[in-house]
């Protein structure tokens, strides 16, 4: 800096010198450095336009996948729910409607047992008696020329019509009774068809219900093979929702793996030592996180075979036989380890009693006096704890299928949102270097004002002589 | 897809390789000499805190300090803790039993060979090789030899841990402490010249920071 002041004997001589020669330096070179700035400047917002509109098509690829997939999900979840929702309508008319001939046969034999009953139940009125005639005729005899002997007559058929009558009322009677009890009889018929009637009504309402439902799902279903916007936006709002709660519920899971582990790992430095070390991790945690893990995958296998769970289509395929077998094994396997982990809870809790008696020992307590009488509470919970959590877990699978579903979305959206932003940024970026070089060209003429001024003077001198010469050729 | 499977090899190879020990070695020395044998129950003391503080695949050893020191006769009972819990525990409790037949038996010793003691704490720690090695000292630090014994020896302490406990005033360092001082200094310097750490405890109380 010292040798640029110092060309002349005087510094401020030296330095009008510098900003001269320089100030001439950078005009002469003023329409050169302007194109150079202007052109690098065109350059840069190019090359991040391009970029942009790279990313942008991305995105939109992007976004035509993920529609896609997210499309392919809802087929996928509403096939399986109008399959489940024809699954319960066969379930029902194979239970309910299957034996329809029987019920119909029923019903045929209750009427006709009604039918019966009430022609057996018909009132017959009882015939007059054929002698009612003869006694009207013996009746109008007068008894001034009556024979004799018409006195006893008369009171004869007299007794004789008492007789009759009583008996017919008898009669009459005991098949009073008869209707009366065919009467009854009918009754839990009827209840019997009233009842059936019902079942069938409602059987059939069920089925009504059903089919209203697989009409609304059907009519979903079209949308989504449509591709239309609005089951896209019901579609992508829903995985949001299963991926917050399935989350949640994994986080659940966690806690309580973590508190599986805290169990089984003290008691399993019993088994494999306390000390070895694998990868710099204790072997006793890897091997308690290695019984964990494998629990969880059993308790996945199991959920796949019974088809709870579609993570595994090829347990889904297997033949049902296999299937039922596979159901087994790893329920049997599952109760096997849950087995060991209580084992190991009850082996954990006999460890910390020994362990604090050898504490109090080497504390000079006395070991013996602390002993609880209901410290059975927390080795029997600690147990229950062991053999309930493997089975627990075992139902991470269904939260574990809908969190990795919706992750997919999740993902995809998010993917979205950062090639946007990354758009949006290049574009900006890109305008900004065009507008910063139209300002690093202003920034150039800054020191170069003078000369410009001069310029500019002398250009306008010019054009107006010119100009005057123009005027005074024509 | 070979770079991966060999990534993935060496990785599992990495993890199974033996990892650096991490356990300890401790070896607590024990004056018996004169007056110090009165000391016996703060001794046990500190014998019962270090068990405390020693867990599986630790070391730890306990030997009296006599006429002769450097000898395995002196010690008084040595464990290697096992690898499983409900082990260390159990041994934990027979050492526990030892130390007790220990105090109520000790005879009091007429001479006092620390130095002997301190090798023959270097030969056990060095022969474990523990990741820490910890002696500690329990004596007044006045070193008594009998005619002919033979301390002068350069002893390699580096890496280890010596600790001075209980370091008692003597009735002649009460008539002139620069004795008790001159007694401290002159040990410091022996470990830390051997490529040792020193440190001195005299509150039992404050045994926190001790292994």
């Amino acid at each position: 800096m010292s040798f640029l002041l110092s060309i002349t004997p005087s510094p401020v001589l030296s330095a009008l010198l510098w900003i001269v020669l320089i100030v001439t330096v950078l005009f002469f070179a003023r329409p050169t450095a302007h194109a150079l700035i202007l052109a690098t400047g065109r350059s840069l917002y190019k090359i991040f336009r391009t970029a942009s509109l790279a990313v942008a098509k991305a995105q939109t690829s992007l976004a035509e996948r993920n529609r896609e997939v997210l499309l392919a999900a809802g087929r996928e979840a509403k096939e399986r729910i109008v399959e489940r929702e024809f699954h319960r309508i066969n379930e029902t008319v194979r239970k309910d409607l299957a034996n329809y001939s029987a019920l119909h046969r029923n019903l045929s034999e209750s009427i006709k047992r009604i039918e019966d009953d009430h022609q057996e139940a018909v009132d017959v009125p009882p015939d007059p008696p054929g002698w009612v005639k003869a006694v009207e005729a013996v009746a109008a005899i007068d008894l001034k020329d009556s024979r004799v002997g018409v006195g006893s007559v008369l009171s004869d058929i007299h007794k004789s019509l008492v007789k009759a009558h009583k008996e017919a009322m008898v009669a009459y009677h005991e098949a009073s009774r008869v209707r009366h009890t065919l009467l009854r009889k009918m009754r839990p018929e009827w209840r019997e068809i009233q009842q059936t009637l019902d079942n069938v009504g409602k059987n059939v309402g069920s089925l009504l219900s059903r089919s209203s439902t697989i009409d609304r799902h059907m009519q979903e279903y079209e949308d989504i093979v449509k591709g239309e916007d609005r089951a896209v936006s019901v579609l992508s709002s829903s995985s949001l929702v299963y991926f917050f709660v399935s989350a949640l519920v994994l986080v659940v899971a966690v806690g309580g793996a973590m508190i599986n582990f805290s169990l089984i790992a003290r008691p399993m430095a019993e088994m494999v030592g306390g000390t070895s070390l694998l990868g710099g991790f204790k072997t006793a945690d890897i091997a308690a996180l290695v019984i964990i893990l494998v629990e969880i995958s059993m308790g996945l296998f199991l959920m796949e075979s019974l088809r709870i769970t579609r993570l595994f289509p090829v347990i889904g395929a297997l033949p049902d036989k296999t299937r039922v077998r596979m159901i087994w094994i790893t329920f049997t396997m599952l109760f096997l380890l849950a087995s060991v982990e209580a084992g190991l809870a009850f082996m954990r809790e006999v460890l910390l009693h020994d362990e604090l008696a050898t504490s109090a020992l080497l504390r000079g307590d006395n070991a013996t006096a602390i002993t609880n009488n209901y410290m059975w509470i927390t080795t029997a919970a600690q147990m229950g704890m062991g053999f309930i959590l493997p089975f627990a877990l075992t139902f991470v699978a269904i939260p574990l299928e809908t969190f990795v579903h919706s992750l997919r979305t999740i993902v995809g959206l998010i993917a979205m949102g950062m090639l946007q932003v990354t758009s949006i940024l290049l574009r900006l970026l890109g305008s900004g270097f065009r507008y910063l070089s139209v300002l690093v060209a202003q920034l150039y003429d800054l020191p170069l004002f003078i000369p410009l001024w001069w310029a500019a003077r002398d250009s306008s001198e010019t054009s107006r002589e010119s100009n005057q010469l123009h005027k005074v050729v024509s | 897809m070979k770079t991966f499977s060999l990534i993935i090899v060496c990785a599992m190879l990495a993890s199974c390789a033996p990892s650096s020990p991490s356990n300890s070695g401790v070896y607590m020395l024990i004056d018996t000499s004169g007056t110090y044998r009165e000391e016996m129950l703060k001794a046990e003391q500190i014998i019962r805190y270090s068990l405390s503080r020693l867990d599986a695949a630790d070391s730890f050893a306990v030997a009296r300090i006599d006429t002769g020191s450097f000898s395995e006769k002196d010690i008084v009972a040595k464990i290697t803790f096992d690898d499983r819990p409900s082990t260390v525990n159990r041994q934990k409790r027979v050492f526990v039993d030892q130390i007790n037949a220990f105090v109520e038996d000790t005879r009091s010793s007429p001479y006092t060979d620390i130095t002997g003691g301190l090798l023959q704490a270097v030969e056990f720690l060095n022969e474990k090789g523990p990741a820490a090695k910890t002696v500690l000292i329990f004596s007044d630090l006045k070193e008594d030899l009998e005619e002919g014994y033979i301390r002068d020896i350069d002893i390699d302490l580096s890496g280890f841990d010596v600790i001075a406990l209980n370091v008692t005033k003597l009735r002649s360092d009460n008539v002139d402490p620069r004795e008790y001082l001159a007694r401290l200094e002159q040990w410091q310097t022996k470990v830390e010249k051997s490529g040792g750490h020193w440190q001195v405890i005299n509150d039992l109380d404050g045994l926190e920071g001790l292994l």
